[in-house]
This record gives structure tokens, C-alpha cells and sequence, in this order.
């Protein structure tokens, strides 16, 4: 039997759906046994949301004042203490599992698998490299443990009405303080969550400022979809980091991905290739964004987009 | 603040469309352009900026690779890297052997800071800082998109999915940037020439006691599932009851 542990993520009141993800990328290991690690300040309200996915044996509740804030530093040496009862330990290929997870691979002196697509057997999986231009098939030495981060696009959320045991685990491990949280600015919002949206309007450079970015806000609170941007986008200044969709942003899976005045480089379409339908709207026709499109629109955005939202009204 | 340790990773160049082999067996590299890792520029470009700003601070940038690689150390020290190591291996190194072989250079240079972009745009694996952080029993501030040093501590803020987190960390550190950090100088001709008498020392992983163990076998390769190509609407119209058909909108 495998014994598989998932470093669920939080923010201290609702579990992020990226965990969800997990336990069905975990479920691909034939006879395996699914615990869940939440770790917090108090984690109480969120290892009941963990404790509820079907198909999850277990939540183990790490509370302790230190973990208020999520620190890789500090969560690290807890998860490789927890580590000692597992065969496989996953977390989320989001940027609190991408952070976290390779300390603790360093800490247990295996490597890690990164960005987990699909799972081949217990010990074989698959990953991509080069933006997505190969995917790798690699192997795991069985006699070591797996550290693996999950590429949430990868997998659909597991369901609900799961009913497993929740309990208080005390961890020892030495904490270090040479880290300390100092604050978070968010671009709170009240539009679904970019990563986990069923829809998703996105934006690129063509748009030519932030003021015309509205465009696309107006539009996605039309269609209840989540704002997206290309990197050109972002390092112009039009839209905000977190909005970055693509090789060194965010990787989403939507229903529906609307790409509005975006060309198309490849590092942007490696975060959008497991959008079940993409529509991209381009002033250039040749633009490779029309490659992946299932719908392509050739014309001018200011035209389109306000049409658009007109008959979607 | 004396010296600042950077780590840098000869990559395939980001505009190169990498191909899979027809047997699976990696992709085609023979005769691919080759570059500095774009986001370990973006390190080096900071641990410049802090060298400028203050003084007497030495920048060491560090590689391990091919002995071709001393073409992207040369880069580093055309930017202003002060001196260059290449640790040089004809094997590929996984993240974790590259993590031990940054600590055995690092234990030797004693940095206050070492920068590395967040991930090398090859393998994507986001691995090699962390990795250092955890065996040198450092802190880590991953994804920096502003650093600031004082008094011994550097606060950093850092790209996350939620926004922009800060955390300070004590120093010595390892920071791993992310794009918005800065913008990288262009190298200018004579800063090539001088590059040429800046030392550059070639040693080994055997010198460093590190061995180059595979932990992760690649058994293959294949090129991605291609999206099929799809269909062009003339209008907005067209465009939405093709959504609605489908169950879209």
C-alpha cells in the first residue's frame, strides 16, 4: 500500500480547490491511502473542508502560532518530520506549494517532481519541460519517497461528501526565525479566483493601457469569469502580477478562455492548452494565438468587445 | 554586505521552439542557440544594483555545466560579475545536485546573498534555491519582485497567486527572483573586452565532494498533444451563437 500525504493549502479559513486537485492526481496511485496535512495557526474550519473530500482517510491538524503565515521555512521541517509515515508526499503547483515543497525534498535528500501531470504508477509520472514543449516520462526510485508538486490544470477537483478523520497532530521540529512574515497586498476582488474560474476573459498588450483594461472587466462581470493577462500585458503595467497567465504564471484549465488582443507566444500557451474552449479575438489574423483557437475572430477589440458583451447581456 | 553569490544556468535561448526527438529520447539540442537562463539575468541585474549602490561588495557568479558554459560566465562578467566559477560536468545535474554544488562553492565564498531566478526556463522545475536554502539552513524568498538590504536583513516582496506577499528574512539568504524584479542591462562592446581578463576558475564536482547521483530517471520524451485547429467566425454574432450552441454562454 501506498501512503500518500497532501499539504493542503489554506488561508485560514477556506481551503484552496488547487487541494481538491491533489486528491484526484492522488487517487491515479493504485492502492493508496490519502491523508491530508492542513497547517496553521488554527486550522480547524479548513480540516473540516479537507476532511469532507471524498476518498481522503484522513486530515491532520497541525496548529501551532508559528504557522499563522504560510513560510516555507518554517513549514518545511514540520512536513518532512510528517513525511516519516508517507510514501508519496504532494502538494499544489501553486506558488505556496512551489515554494514550499522543494525545501522539504531537500530536507529529506530526494528530488522532487515538478508540475505532475498525470500518474503512470505509483513511482512513473509524467511532467512537461520547456514551457510545455516536451512532456517527460520519469521515474521515481521506489525505495526513496516521492515529492511531488501537482499541476492543479491537470486534474478536475475532487468531490464532496467525503467523511474523513480529522485529528490534532503534534509535530516536533525545531523552528528557525531567521523568517518573518511582514504583509500581503491583494488585488482583492470580488471575480471568481483566476486558477480555478469556468470562465476566463484575458488581455494582452494590444489592449494599450491599464484604462482600457476595464474593457475586459466589464466583460468578465458579464459573463462571471475571472480577468486573465498576457506577461506583456503585466510588465506594461496594464494589469497586476497575479493577473499573468502562462509559463511563469498561472496555469488554468477553464471551460471557456476568451484571449482578447493576446498574440499568442508560446510561454503563454502552455498556461492555457487545458482550456476546454479557447476563443481568441486578434487584430492580426496570422497571429499564432489562432493555432489553439476553437474560435478565432479577426478585427479591432474596441469594436468587438463591447458588441460582445452586448449580446451576452 | 561583502559578497554576492549568483547562480546561473546555460539554457536552450527563449526564443528557440524547442523539438522532440523521433526516437523520445530528449529534444534536439545540436547546434541550438544557447543563453544565459533569463530569469538568472534578472538575479544578476540585482545583485549589481546592490553592489552599486554600495561599495566594496563583490559579485561572484557561479555555473555549473559543459565547458561551453564559460560563454554565459563571460556574459555575466561583461555585465559586471567581478569573477566567475564553472563548476564544469558533462552530466546533467538534477536540482538537488546543483543545490549541493551551490553549497559547496557557497561554504567556501561565505555570501551574505545569493540570488537565483525562480526556475530555468529548460526543465521548469523551480527547484535549485529552495533546495539551497534548505541544506544551508538559510531562509528562502522565492519570486522576488523587490529587495531591499539593511541592517543585516533583506525584505523582500514576492510574487504570489493571491498578489504581493513581504517577508524579511536575516541574512545570509537565498532570494530567487521573478520578472518584475528589474530589467537587465545590455552589454556593451568594451565591457565584453575587459570580461575577457576577469578570472573565471574551472573545477569539478569531485573537487567539490559532490557526486552526481540521478534520483529521476527520464524514461521519455514526447512532443505535447496538439490542439486541433478550430473554426474562424466573421462577426460577433457568428461568434456567440457558436458559444451557445455549444453550452458556453
Amino acid at each position: 500500500m501506498h501512503k500518500i500525504l497532501i499539504v493542503g493549502e489554506h488561508d485560514g479559513k477556506t481551503l484552496n480547490p488547487a487541494t481538491a486537485k491533489c486528491v484526484t492526481c492522488a487517487k491515479g496511485i493504485a492502492d493508496g491511502e490519502i491523508t491530508i496535512a492542513v497547517l496553521g495557526a488554527d486550522t480547524a474550519a479548513v480540516a473540516a473542508q479537507a476532511a469532507a473530500l471524498a476518498g481522503v482517510k484522513a486530515v491532520l491538524r497541525v496548529d501551532r502560532a508559528e504557522n499563522q503565515h504560510p513560510l516555507a521555512a518554517v513549514f518545511a521541517p514540520q512536513v518532512a518530520a510528517l513525511a516519516a509515515d508517507y510514501s508519496h508526499i504532494f502538494g499544489p503547483s501553486t506558488s505556496f506549494g512551489k515554494d514550499l515543497m522543494p525545501r522539504v525534498a531537500a530536507l529529506l535528500g530526494v528530488a522532487q517532481v515538478s508540475d505532475l501531470m498525470a500518474v503512470e504508477g505509483p513511482f512513473k509520472f509524467r511532467r512537461p519541460i520547456y514551457a510545455g514543449n516536451a512532456i517527460i516520462t520519469v521515474e521515481a526510485d521506489s525505495a526513496a519517497k516521492v515529492i511531488a508538486t501537482v499541476r492543479v490544470a491537470s486534474f478536475e477537483a475532487a468531490a464532496g461528501g467525503g467523511a474523513g478523520v480529522v485529528e490534532l497532530k503534534s509535530v516536533s521540529a525545531a523552528l528557525p526565525a531567521h523568517t518573518r512574515y511582514v504583509g500581503a497586498k491583494s488585488g482583492s476582488t470580488d471575480r471568481p479566483d483566476l486558477q480555478t474560474a469556468a470562465r476566463v476573459v484575458s488581455g494582452g498588450r494590444a489592449l494599450g493601457s491599464a484604462e482600457n483594461f476595464k474593457l475586459l472587466f466589464s466583460l468578465a462581470d458579464k459573463l462571471g469569469a475571472a480577468v486573465g493577462a498576457s506577461r506583456a500585458a503585466v510588465d506594461a503595467g496594464y494589469a497586476a502580477n497575479e493577473m499573468q497567465v502562462g509559463q511563469t504564471g498561472k496555469i488554468i484549465s477553464p471551460e471557456i478562455y476568451v484571449a482578447i488582443g493576446i498574440s499568442g507566444a508560446i510561454q503563454h500557451l502552455t498556461g492555457i492548452k487545458d482550456a476546454r474552449t479557447i476563443v481568441a479575438i486578434n487584430k492580426d489574423g496570422e497571429a499564432p494565438i489562432f493555432e489553439v483557437a476553437d474560435f478565432g475572430l479577426v478585427g479591432d477589440l474596441f469594436q468587438i468587445v463591447p458588441e460582445f458583451e452586448k449580446l451576452v447581456g | 554586505m561583502k559578497k554576492i553569490m549568483v547562480c546561473i544556468k546555460r539554457v536552450v535561448d527563449y526564443n528557440v521552439r524547442v523539438r522532440v526527438k523521433p526516437d523520445g529520447s530528449g529534444v534536439m539540442l545540436d547546434g541550438v542557440k544557447m543563453s544565459v537562463n533569463p530569469f538568472d539575468e534578472i538575479a544578476l541585474e540585482e545583485a549589481l544594483r546592490i553592489k552599486e549602490r554600495g561599495s566594496g561588495i563583490e559579485v561572484v557568479a557561479v555555473s555549473i555545466g559543459v565547458a561551453d558554459t564559460q560563454q554565459q560566465l563571460r556574459t555575466a562578467l561583461a555585465m559586471g560579475a567581478d569573477r566567475a566559477i564553472l563548476v564544469q560536468t558533462d552530466t546533467a545535474v538534477e536540482p538537488l545536485t546543483a543545490a549541493r554544488t551551490f553549497l559547496a562553492v557557497a561554504k567556501k565564498e561565505n555570501p551574505d546573498l545569493v540570488f537565483l531566478g525562480k526556475q530555468a526556463i529548460d526543465d521548469d522545475a523551480n527547484q535549485t534555491g529552495q533546495m539551497l536554502a534548505a541544506i544551508w539552513e538559510r531562509p528562502q524568498a522565492t519570486y522576488a519582485s523587490k529587495v531591499e538590504i539593511a541592517d543585516g536583513k533583506a525584505t523582500v516582496t514576492r510574487e504570489v497567486d493571491a498578489g504581493l506577499e513581504t517577508i524579511e528574512v536575516d541574512l545570509p539568504a537565498v532570494i530567487t527572483v521573478d520578472l518584475r524584479l528589474n530589467e537587465p542591462r545590455y552589454v556593451k562592446l568594451p565591457d565584453i573586452m575587459k570580461a575577457k581578463k576577469k578570472p573565471l576558475d574551472v573545477t569539478s564536482l569531485e573537487a567539490l565532494g559532490v557526486s552526481a547521483s540521478v534520483l529521476l530517471k527520464t524514461v521519455k520524451t514526447e512532443p505535447p498533444a496538439q490542439r486541433q485547429k478550430g473554426v474562424m467566425v466573421k462577426d460577433v454574432a457568428e461568434l456567440v451563437d457558436a458559444l451557445k450552441k455549444k453550452g458556453l454562454l
